[in-house]
Order: structure tokens, then C-alpha cells, then sequence
């Protein structure tokens, strides 16, 4: 036996001294950027059909688009981009860009205005998930040639009628706007798909990154384009590393192996922030978290329960809680950073002020039904308005379900109350005021369930009109004071109890600069950040 | 008599060589089983509260590219008909195109199975090394500091959470001590430094001559391993210990021991030799369960293997991906049975 104990140790000891000799790496090169983010919702990286976060992230560094928000700027809006500039017809519905001279796509091809109408035709006729953005000005797969062309070297888009061309453009910088590269991702079109397949895995762009390689749930490379118009990115690589757990992700930023770690939870953001050479970058995002009650409930539909909900609600002791450093308190539809964003958040947690408001309804013995998914920071917002709403006499039994589940009866109107989060798809205050505020037909056979509005049984009163007033108003002023009002409006008749704006909290070597995330309206950019 | 006279056709039968009756039985037996897997992955898939159309174009979708995807998917059909899609494909080889990620299944898998093959092999080898030896000195030994040792080891890789343990493991040995690689396959230099022959980094990168390659490689894959190879010593350790135990109090153990034998002889020229078919199960069964991928081990490593894919495939819907690797993973058991009682009839003489 004794030699079998002598072999167990010697093999301990082998295992120790092979471990020992092999040492961790060194911290990341000067010109290189890691990036250690959860990329597993990354479905397709072609502009026309992507629509997930890390997907975005993508498009935005490796296409250009027509105008474009600048990381470093972005409350300054649009700029110009692949355009140079716009002119808009008298009537409003004609836009004529004037392209970028001397800009070339990855593969060498010159960036025309026949690659941009090609692009923006094709985002229309594949009618894949975000095509919405731009079909919602009247483009259809019938009259895509006719109403996005290229004539004398320029690009006109004729809408169904005049749109605010601050809306028209806002929408032109998400990701759908991506201009390809019309020769090769037509030299890769499989049976009439205009290279979607090839799309959805290559990248055919003019932005200041290129796409080495895409491995599912493993890793995007991206590699600079040096002949970027705005100048060669001072990262000349970047990996995205798919790492899912939190605590690994802090392990690999503590030890350097990574420049910048996206998912950290609370309290990896509290220990990581001790970390010497590491600090926490915070930027409001799109996210909002509500709850939203139905106005088929006769009781529900009453204005004082409406405004009584809106006090049962303990904003700050669950932003101070459990979501602390994630969230922040936030009562309207258009997220902070947006474009006619409010700052006013009036409701406070005050059950005496609800019982007054319920009593002043009539409403007595109270019994909901809330649907909540199966989240676990929903589930606590959901418990925590539970135990407020008991105290205030309304028993409140919460539904746990699947995505599909709470969702399926959430669009059948069929839930009390929903719990559940909201984030725009697009940078334009439309993107949130034509789905809370905006209802045109409230009955059931509209089935309108893309609208927060319907799935709610809400008749928003004058609202729906006045949302539509405001996408078509041109001055820029002028509009931002109009969704003011119509959330001033919402806070006090709406059946919606938004509580909270998501905070995306990143942790970075802290010889990173400039790092972006794109707030609440656009997606993470690379190439101006160094090192 | 008359059955025996009448039927030519079974004396036929019964002249086949016998080995022609067993392959066939065993072809037998893997159709139904590989069938009976498809239709309950296939069943769940179906009655999983996951709308595969939603997974793919989100809840904004309009209803019109809802539907285009709904008929392209063949979710119209009677689910007979698409069962008999489903038999068809997998006759055929053809996993499909991933839902998510548009990819063919084939080369997922094709890429996260090696993944998974690597860390399995190492784990369970270092579980038999140490195990095996382990569990037959602890039985040897009985009641001793090694057995107690034994005890323990094994208690705790019954009962401690490996997603602990794996954090735990990360923390000391990477993060403080920075002994091994931290998560992933290979450190960032080394991404792509090798082609992919095998797609097994370390078995690459030995064909490839690139030792520094192996090197990165194995101080990254060397901790995951250990801590699979622990939770599998812990199982064999207790194992053999039982079975030796077993042998050990047998009659003709005492007749060698007054016959004078060694102990070494006795122990491992007599019990263990009588306990190596039992083995054969218990190592085969822990090595398929290392094939079939630790998602815990995957997650905390960040190691894209096939455990992760199936579960992140399982919870997106993708059910082109769940068949591909369910197919995979049964006929890891598959093969792995067949291996055992290949070795059963060299090990055992009884069995042949």
C-alpha cells in the first residue's frame, strides 16, 4: 500500500508543480480591447432582421449609417454619417441625402447612394422583426423601389405623408439603417433571400470595424478598418468574450484578463469597485419597469384607483434595496436621455393617500390577479407591491408564469394588472408615445397588440391625437413641449404605474477612456474609446 | 415434433452464426432506443411552455412575420407529420439550421462537442487515477486515516454544490494564486493560433507543434477538470471501495492469504481482478455523464460545450438544435454501453 500512497503523492505533487509553471496572462495589449458581456441573445448579426442588444453592438461598429449619434455626443442627436447632408421637399414627405465621397465599404467598393436605397429597400422587403421602423412611414415591399431610390448620385425617400423629419431620422440610426454593401451581399443571395442567409452570419459594412468572426455563445472578434473615414479606432482588435457568470466575469477584470466586465451583478459592482485599478461607469438605459392595469376591470378602470396605485408603490425603498445601482426612479414613458424626456416623478409611496383616493372610488375588498414573469427582480417588485397594496385593503395574488404564458394573456387582455418591463426600439420619442399614449381603436376586435395602450383596454382620450400631432411637428422645440404635455397628461389619467429606468452599470481597467454603452437610445461603441 | 419437421425455415435460422443473431439484436435494440429518444425529445419539445416563433422574432413582431415564420417552421402541420419530419431529417443526418443563430447544427456541434470531449477525458481520468486507486486502498485498509480520508473526500463531492466549488476554484487558483488560466478555452493571444483539426485545443496544438499553445491550453482546462474529475473520484473512490470490500471478505481471499499469497498479490491479482467488470459499468456510466456536459461546470468556465448548447437551445425553443444534441448524447450512451460489453467479454470470461 505504501507505494500506491507514495504514487498518490507524486501525482498531487506533479499536478501542483504543472500548474504552478503554467501562470496566468498578462493584462490585455495597449491597441486591445476585451470585453467580457453575455452575447448568447445574438440570433443574427444582418441589420434588416437583428434586433437584440449584443447584436446591435455589432451593427453599430461595423456599419455605417446615413446619420448616426456620436458616443462622445450623445445628446446632440443625429449627425451626419455615410450622408453629408438632407434637403426635405415643400410637402414635407420627400427626403434627398447627399452622400459621403470617397467612403468605401470593408471589401473596397465606394459607398454609393445605390447601396444605401438598396439597403434600406431590402430592410423592407425581408419584412423581418424591426422591419416596423420603417415600414411605419409607408414603405412596403410593393413600392420599396419607388419610394427609397437613388437619382443623380443622391438618395430620396418619399413617406405616405410628412412625418417630423427629426422622427424620420431618429429611426434612420437604429440598427435597420445599416447601409451593406449591395455587390457583395448580392454575390451571396440564395434563392431570392438578398444575401440574408450569408448576412446573417458575415458583414458587408463601411464602419470602423470589421467582423472576424462570430462563434455562438463563445466570442465576437472585430478587427479596425483602417481606412475608416473618421480615422483608424485606436483599438485595433476587439474581443467580446461570452462569459455568463457575474463572479467570473469580476475575476477576469480584477486579474486583468479583461478591459471591461458588462454583467455584473450588485454585489460584484460593490466588490469590484474596492478592486485597485478598477472603476464603475454607470449610463441610463432604455428599460423601463411598470405595472399596468386593465381598464376592462370595473373597479381598475376608475380614475382615483388608478391614481391610488400610483402611491402603493415604494420606489425608493426597492431602488435602495434590492435593485440598487440597476434601477432609478422614473415615472414617465420616455426614458431620461430621450428626446422630450421628463424629469418629473410626483408619486411617492403613501398608503394612507391611496386609501383616501380608494375610498374616494368606493372601492372596498378589492381581489387582483397580477401576472408577473418569471424574473426574479419582477418577482420582488411584485411581492413588495403586494405587501403595499394589502396594507391599503387590496389582496393581490400574483401569477408567476413563462414569457409565454404572461405574455399570451397580457396581449388577450386577459390579465387584472401586468408587471413587466418596456424598452424603445428606436431613438425617437414616437417609439414609446405610439404604444402607451396611442390607441386609436380600443375595441377588442382591433387587436392592436403591439400597442401597450390596447393590451391595457385603455381609451387614451385625447392623447392618440395629440401623439400624432406631435410626429409630425418640425420644430424641434415645439415637439419636445408637446411630449412634455402628453406625459404630463399620461402621469395623471393613464392606467400605467411606471416606477423604474434601468441603469447599466459597467466595470473597467480604469486606463480605459471614453467607454459607451449608448444610454437609453443607442447600442455600444468601440472606436472612440483608448487605452 | 410437427413444428420441428415443418419448419426448414427455422433450422435455417438456427444455423446463423450466432454472431449475426447478436449484431442484429443489438442494431435492434439501438433503433428502438434512438426512436423512443426522438419521440420523447420531440413530445417535449412540443409541450414546453416556449413558443418557438416568439424566440425567433420577438414580441414586436408584426403578425405577418409572425405567421411567415410560423409556416416556414412547419408548425402548421399535424404533429404526426411533423414527427415524421423530424425521423426523416435524423435519418438523414441533417440537424437543420439552428432557429437562433442560423448556423447548421452539424457545425455547433461540431464545434461545442470536442469542447466538451476534451474536459470529460481529462476528468475522467483523473477521476480513475485517483479514484480507483483510492477506493481499493481505502477497502484495503478498512477503517484506517486513508479510508476515513476516503470517507470524506467522497462526502463532500456527494454534497458540496459544484457551482461553489467551481467559484471557490476560480478564486484561489486563478484569482489569487494566478496558478491556472481563468475562464474560456485559452487565453486571448492564443484565440485561433492553431487550426482546428480536432477541435480538441490541446490535441491541436500538440499536432500543430505549438507548445505554447498547449500550454495556455491546459492551464485553462486543467482546473474545470480537476473539479469534474473530483465529483467522479468521488463516485468511483466509493464504488470500488464497495466492491472490494465485497471481494475481500470472500472465501477464496482467505484461502489465499493462508496460502501465504502477498497482499499486493491478494488485492490486486485476485480482488481487484474480480471487481474490474463492475468497474467497467461505473466508469462508463460517469463518463457519459461527463460527455453529456456539465452545464454548472460550462457556465462558471465559460467553456462552450455541448451541456450549455443543449440548455441554452432548450429555453430559446431552438428544437433543430435540442434534436441535434440529444442525438449526439444518445448515442454517447449508446456507444458507451456497447464499448462496456465489449470489455465485459475480455475481462470476464463468462460472458463470451
Amino acid at each position: 500500500m505504501n507505494t500506491f500512497a507514495r504514487l498518490l503523492s507524486g501525482a498531487a505533487i506533479g499536478l501542483a508543480v504543472s500548474m504552478t509553471s503554467f501562470a496566468a496572462v498578462a493584462e490585455t495589449p495597449a491597441n486591445m480591447l476585451v470585453i467580457a458581456h453575455r452575447i448568447d441573445d445574438i440570433t443574427t448579426i444582418d441589420p434588416a432582421e437583428s434586433f437584440e442588444f449584443a447584436g446591435s453592438d455589432i451593427s453599430r461598429n461595423v456599419y455605417g449609417r446615413l446619420v448616426s449619434l456620436d458616443p462622445n455626443d450623445l445628446a446632440a442627436g443625429y449627425k451626419p454619417d455615410l450622408a453629408t447632408s438632407w434637403e426635405v421637399s415643400e410637402d414635407g414627405k420627400t427626403i434627398t441625402f447627399t452622400m459621403r465621397e470617397g467612403v468605401t465599404f470593408h471589401s473596397g467598393n465606394p459607398v454609393t447612394a445605390e447601396d444605401a436605397a438598396f439597403s434600406l429597400q431590402r430592410a423592407v422587403i425581408l419584412n423581418k422583426t424591426p422591419a416596423f421602423i420603417l415600414t411605419q412611414f409607408g414603405f412596403t415591399a410593393e413600392n420599396a423601389t419607388e419610394t427609397i431610390r437613388a437619382e443623380g448620385g443622391k438618395l430620396m425617400i418619399t413617406t405616405d405623408k410628412r412625418y417630423a423629419t427629426s422622427f424620420v431620422l431618429n429611426c434612420l440610426t437604429a440598427t435597420i439603417g445599416a447601409i451593406v454593401d449591395k455587390e457583395t451581399v448580392m454575390a451571396n443571395e440564395v434563392d431570392g433571400d438578398m444575401g440574408n442567409e450569408w448576412l446573417k452570419t458575415n458583414s458587408a459594412g463601411s464602419g470602423p470595424y470589421k467582423l472576424d468572426s462570430w462563434k455562438p455563445n463563445e466570442s465576437v472578434t472585430l478587427s479596425s478598418n483602417p481606412d475608416y473615414y473618421g480615422g483608424a479606432p485606436a483599438m485595433e482588435r476587439v474581443i467580446v468574450r461570452h462569459v455568463i457568470e457575474s463572479a467570473s466575469q469580476r475575476l477576469l477584470l480584477e486579474r486583468g484578463d479583461v478591459d471591461i466586465a458588462r454583467n455584473l451583478n450588485p454585489e460584484d459592482i460593490a466588490g469590484a469597485s474596492q478592486a485597485e485599478g478598477v472603476k464603475i461607469e454607470d449610463e441610463l438605459k432604455g428599460r423601463l419597469m411598470y405595472i399596468a392595469l386593465n381598464q376592462k376591470h370595473p373597479e381598475l378602470s376608475k380614475p382615483e384607483v388608478r391614481q391610488a396605485f400610483k402611491y402603493l408603490i415604494d420606489y425608493e425603498g426597492m431602488r435602495d434595496s434590492f435593485l440598487k445601482g440597476q434601477y432609478t426612479i422614473h415615472q414617465n414613458f420616455l426614458p431620461a436621455t430621450y428626446l422630450g424626456a421628463s424629469e418629473e416623478n410626483p408619486f411617492s409611496y403613501n398608503i394612507e393617500k391611496a386609501k383616501e383616493l380608494l375610498a374616494a372610488a368606493g372601492v372596498e375588498d378589492l381581489e387582483i390577479e397580477i401576472g408577473v414573469r418569471e424574473a426574479q427582480e419582477r418577482i420582488e417588485i411584485g411581492q413588495s407591491f403586494q405587501n403595499a397594496a394589502a396594507q391599503a385593503g387590496i389582496k393581490v395574488n400574483i401569477t408567476v408564469g413563462t414569457a409565454k404564458q404572461i405574455l399570451a394573456r397580457y396581449r388577450a387582455r386577459e390579465l387584472d394588472v401586468y408587471l413587466g418591463a418596456w424598452g424603445p426600439d428606436y431613438p425617437d420619442p414616437q417609439t414609446n408615445a405610439g404604444t402607451f399614449a396611442y390607441n386609436p381603436d380600443n375595441s377588442d376586435a382591433a387587436n392592436a397588440t403591439g400597442l401597450l395602450a390596447w393590451r391595457n383596454s385603455w381609451d387614451t382620450g385625447g392623447l392618440t391625437e395629440k401623439v400624432d400631432a406631435a410626429v409630425v411637428e418640425n420644430d424641434r422645440d415645439m415637439r419636445i413641449q408637446m411630449y412634455q404635455d402628453i406625459q404630463a397628461e399620461f402621469r395623471e389619467t393613464s392606467p400605467f404605474v411606471i416606477m423604474f429606468q434601468q441603469i447599466e452599470q459597467s466595470a473597467l481597467r480604469d486606463n480605459v477612456i471614453d467607454w459607451s454603452t449608448g444610454q437609453a437610445v443607442t447600442s455600444a461603441a468601440y472606436w472612440q474609446v483608448t487605452k | 415434433m410437427a413444428l420441428t419437421e415443418g419448419s426448414g425455415k427455422g433450422r435455417e435460422r438456427a444455423s446463423l452464426p450466432p454472431w449475426i443473431k447478436t449484431t442484429a439484436l443489438t442494431i435492434g435494440s439501438i433503433a428502438m432506443t434512438m426512436l423512443g429518444l426522438l419521440f420523447v425529445t420531440f413530445i417535449i419539445g412540443r409541450v414546453m411552455p416556449i413558443d418557438p416563433v416568439l424566440a425567433i422574432v420577438g414580441e414586436r413582431a408584426s403578425q405577418s412575420t409572425y405567421d411567415a415564420v410560423f409556416l416556414e417552421l412547419g408548425l402548421d402541420k399535424p404533429l404526426v407529420v411533423q414527427f415524421g419530419y423530424y425521423i426523416w431529417d435524423v435519418l438523414h443526418l441533417d440537424f437543420g439550421t439552428s432557429l437562433l443563430n442560423a448556423r447548421p447544427v452539424s457545425e455547433d456541434i461540431a464545434r461545442v462537442f470536442p469542447a466538451t470531449l476534451e474536459l470529460a477525458t481529462l476528468g475522467i481520468v483523473i477521476g480513475i487515477v485517483i479514484g480507483v486507486p483510492l477506493g481499493v486502498i481505502a477497502a484495503a485498509r478498512k477503517g484506517s486515516w486513508i479510508d476515513q480520508v476516503a470517507r470524506v473526500l467522497a462526502l463532500v463531492g456527494y454534497s458540496m454544490p459544484i457551482f461553489w466549488l467551481g467559484l471557490m476554484g476560480l478564486l484561489i487558483f486563478y484569482g489569487i494564486l494566478g496558478w491556472v488560466g481563468g475562464p474560456g478555452r485559452v487565453g486571448i493571444f492564443y484565440v485561433d493560433v492553431v487550426p482546428s483539426v480536432t477541435g480538441m485545443i490541446l490535441v491541436d496544438a500538440a499536432l500543430d507543434g505549438n507548445w505554447d499553445v498547449f500550454k495556455n491550453a491546459f492551464s485553462h482546462i486543467i482546473l474545470p477538470a480537476s473539479l469534474l474529475g473530483y465529483f467522479s473520484l468521488a463516485y468511483i473512490s466509493r464504488m470500488t471501495r464497495s466492491f472490494m470490500l465485497e471481494q475481500l471478505s470472500a472465501e477464496y481471499i482467505t484461502t489465499a492469504r493462508v496460502k501465504g499469497m502477498s497482499e499486493w498479490d491478494v488485492i490486486w491479482k485476485h480482488a481487484f481482478k474480480n471487481i474490474r467488470v463492475q468497474l467497467i459499468t461505473v466508469i462508463a456510466l460517469s463518463y457519459a455523464n461527463l460527455l453529456e456536459g456539465s452545464v454548472l461546470t460550462e457556465i462558471i468556465f465559460s467553456w462552450p460545450g455541448i451541456g450549455s448548447y443543449i440548455t441554452t437551445a432548450l429555453l430559446s425553443a431552438d428544437m433543430n438544435a435540442v434534436l441535434g444534441g440529444t442525438v449526439v448524447v444518445g448515442l454517447i450512451f449508446i456507444l458507451l454501453n456497447i464499448l462496456s460489453d465489449l470489455l465485459y467479454k475480455v475481462f470476464d470470461p463468462r460472458a463470451k
